[in-house]
């Protein structure tokens, strides 16, 4: 008898590809007829396709490449097309937005022209993949929440790279494509407005990335925990709760003293994920437009507490007469 | 599969290798607790470190001559106020600390000692006017440890840390503008930082300052690009000291004063003289070196934080070698920029 135990799924299903619920015109029609892979199968479902694209998926995927070609080739000629380097130094390569100096006018194609053009691309290509979501939800007869969610994640995209900079009046605000430099990016976005843990939008945004770790991993836990009285069938146990639903929820009422319901816990899922990205985005988008010191804002209203002083004072050498 | 899973397993193995350190990590806590302001060190590394930064053999104390150099030698612009005897026990250190292969000949012709040549013997003599200059201007910074030949060369003609303007080799064209960064940066600790952090803040004088002293936005218009250069010269300088960014800042306001440890103001002269030598004393004797001395865009060798550091907090520990030669103590200016009080 298999059971649902393991990290790795134990049931595989062999057969003909199944092409899911029937679909009305051009919108039914995929490619191929899908197959099977056993290594996928492990993680998850081991058909694979058949594929949709449509308009949306491919110019989708058309825009993605572009930009990711603008990316990488610029990378490359950063090295001077010297093949080991750009291996060496992929991680710290990057495409970097233009000068101060240009402000939100276009300037030449290698002084931020480039990175203007791929943000452009990928920009695009991300909202036509949105576009998709959200069709191929409706057409299933979905709700639109994986649309929504998605749409969060690139508010706090546009934020960092487009509406922030506008604000602020240059590109030269925005995020460099690349590994290493979006990260040193971030720490100094972090430095030059003094500690961006000050900024409650930042301190939300995390509390809730942390908290979607935790309420993914007490979900998963508790379904994987009663699977075998049959718990992995949550959405039937929203109107018709069994023995694994009354165990779950009263293992929560014992250990934190309440319980989430088999459908409002993939509310709280939902919620915590969206806000993570909203929030995040709202964060930013008052960093050195609305507060420039966030250390500085959170003294002012009691949020930084002072510690007492362990060394001689110190005086800013630029304060003292003829310093 | 086992194959692959050997070589999965072999990469691991390098990655924590090289990614990380052998323990064990000793951590001091400096500020008050919970601010995590704390130095950390490795007693292997501490030892090496003590291992590279012993104070070379002093040439044995001579009897005073009773006469001035510069009655017993001729064409002595700096020095000439030694006693004579002290001054060839100073020439001899010379050599020790900066040509101790290469001998008396790297700084002078054999058959006139007192000649300007060889070029270095040019270089040799300003960089002593420099010595003196620092241990009398810059006590906001060296204090009376002050400085020799042997802070920086450690007895080597070229000190082992010093810098040259960048040269990128990037694709001649309309693409691949690295703006300066974006590739691994030694001065950065090997970040994506800028890679010549030198040049606008310990030669042209830019400001390091980037973060607002207001919470509200009041005209700072230092952007995050800016900040990426300062924040790749405080790198250099925690690297170059072996020190972390607590070492002289509390991390949670980097820019507050109130909040940073004395060595800030120490640092901030630092920036300070460092840039003076640069501009006062390297960078005019560009003409005198040999284009195989130059850079690869034809400037001259310039210190930074690690020239005389050389990854200790204090160069070679504290370690006062000055005081057997107090004319390399230049006058001590009555009140300027350099004399200031504040950094004792």
């Amino acid at each position: 008898m298999a059971e649902y135990q393991n990290i790795f799924t134990q049931v595989q299903i062999r057969g003909p590809g199944y092409a899911g619920v029937p679909l009305e015109g051009t919108a039914g029609y995929r490619v191929g007829q899908g197959f099977f892979s056993y290594w996928l199968g492990k993680l998850g479902d081991a058909q694979v396709g058949p594929v949709y694209l449509g308009w949306t998926g491919l110019a989708s995927l058309l825009c993605g490449f572009i930009a990711f070609e603008i990316i990488g080739l610029n990378m490359f000629a950063s090295v001077n097309w010297d093949p080991i380097q750009f291996v060496r130094q992929l991680p710290w390569l990057a495409l970097e937005p233009p000068a101060p100096a240009y402000g939100l006018k276009i300037p030449p194609l290698n002084e931020g022209g480039w990175w203007l053009m791929a943000g452009f691309f990928l920009t695009l290509s991300i909202l036509l993949w949105w576009v998709r979501v959200y069709r191929r939800a409706r057409l299933l007869g979905m709700g639109t929440h994986l649309a929504w969610a998605f749409a969060s994640a690139i508010f706090l995209y546009l934020s960092l790279g487009f509406f922030r900079p506008i604000l602020m009046g240059a590109w030269a605000e925005a995020v460099p494509f690349g590994i290493f430099p979006h990260l040193d990016w971030t720490a100094a976005f972090s430095i030059r407005y003094g500690n961006l843990f000050y900024n409650p939008f930042h301190m939300l945004s995390i509390a809730f990335l942390y908290g979607s770790a935790v309420l993914f991993a007490m979900h998963g836990a508790t379904i994987l925990a009663v699977s075998h009285f049959g718990g992995e069938r949550e959405v039937e146990q929203i109107v018709d709760r069994g023995t694994a639903y009354e165990r779950a929820a009263l293992f929560w009422r014992w250990t934190m003293g309440f319980n989430a319901t088999a459908e409002s816990i993939h509310r709280w899922g939902w919620w915590f994920a969206v806000l993570v990205t909203l929030t995040g985005g709202i964060g930013i988008l008052l960093t050195g437009t609305v507060v420039d010191n966030w250390y500085l804002w959170a003294v002012k209203h009691g949020v930084a507490p002072m510690y007492p002083a362990v060394f001689p004072s110190v005086t800013d050498p630029n304060l003292i007469p003829g310093g | 599969m086992r194959l692959l899973a050997g070589i999965s397993a072999a990469l691991a193995f390098l990655l924590v290798y090289y990614a990380f350190e052998f323990p064990p990590v000793d951590s001091v806590q400096r500020g008050y607790r919970g601010l995590a302001m704390e130095e950390n060190s490795n007693p292997r590394v501490d030892r090496a470190k003590v291992r590279a930064n012993q104070l070379p053999e002093p040439a044995p104390e001579t009897d005073k001559a009773g006469q001035k150099a510069s009655e017993v030698y001729t064409n002595l612009k700096v020095l000439g106020d030694m006693d004579a005897n002290e001054f060839l026990r100073l020439m001899t250190d010379m050599t020790t600390w900066v040509s101790p292969e290469q001998g008396c000949a790297y700084c002078h012709d054999e058959n006139d000692l007192a000649a300007d040549r060889p070029y270095t013997k040019i270089v040799s003599r300003r960089m002593l006017e420099m010595v003196r200059y620092i241990n009398g201007s810059w006590k906001t910074h060296v204090v009376d440890t002050g400085v020799t030949c042997w802070a920086c060369h450690r007895g080597q003609p070229v000190p082992a840390s010093v810098w040259y303007n960048d040269a990128p080799r990037t694709a001649q064209g309309a693409a691949g503008n690295r703006a300066g960064q974006n590739v691994a940066s030694a001065a950065g600790g090997l970040t994506a930082l800028p890679v010549d952090p030198f040049t606008p803040f310990i030669k042209e004088g830019a400001d390091v300052r980037v973060i607002s002293g207001t919470a509200l936005p009041a005209g700072n218009r230092a952007s995050i690009k800016q900040t990426e250069w300062t924040y790749s010269l405080m790198m250099h300088i925690s690297k170059g000291l072996g020190v972390n960014c607590t070492y002289c800042h509390n991390s949670r306001s980097f820019f507050a004063w109130d909040q940073s440890t004395p060595q800030r103001a120490t640092a901030w002269y630092g920036i300070r003289m460092t840039r003076d030598i640069n501009t006062q004393f390297l960078e005019p004797l560009t003409p005198v070196f040999p284009a195989s001395r130059l850079g690869p865009l034809g400037d001259v060798a310039k210190v930074n934080c690690a020239t005389c550091h050389e990854g200790v907090y204090k160069p070679l520990y504290g370690a006062s070698m000055i005081k057997d030669y107090p004319i390399l103590v230049g006058p001590t200016p009555a009140r300027t920029a350099s004399a200031a009080p504040g950094a004792k």
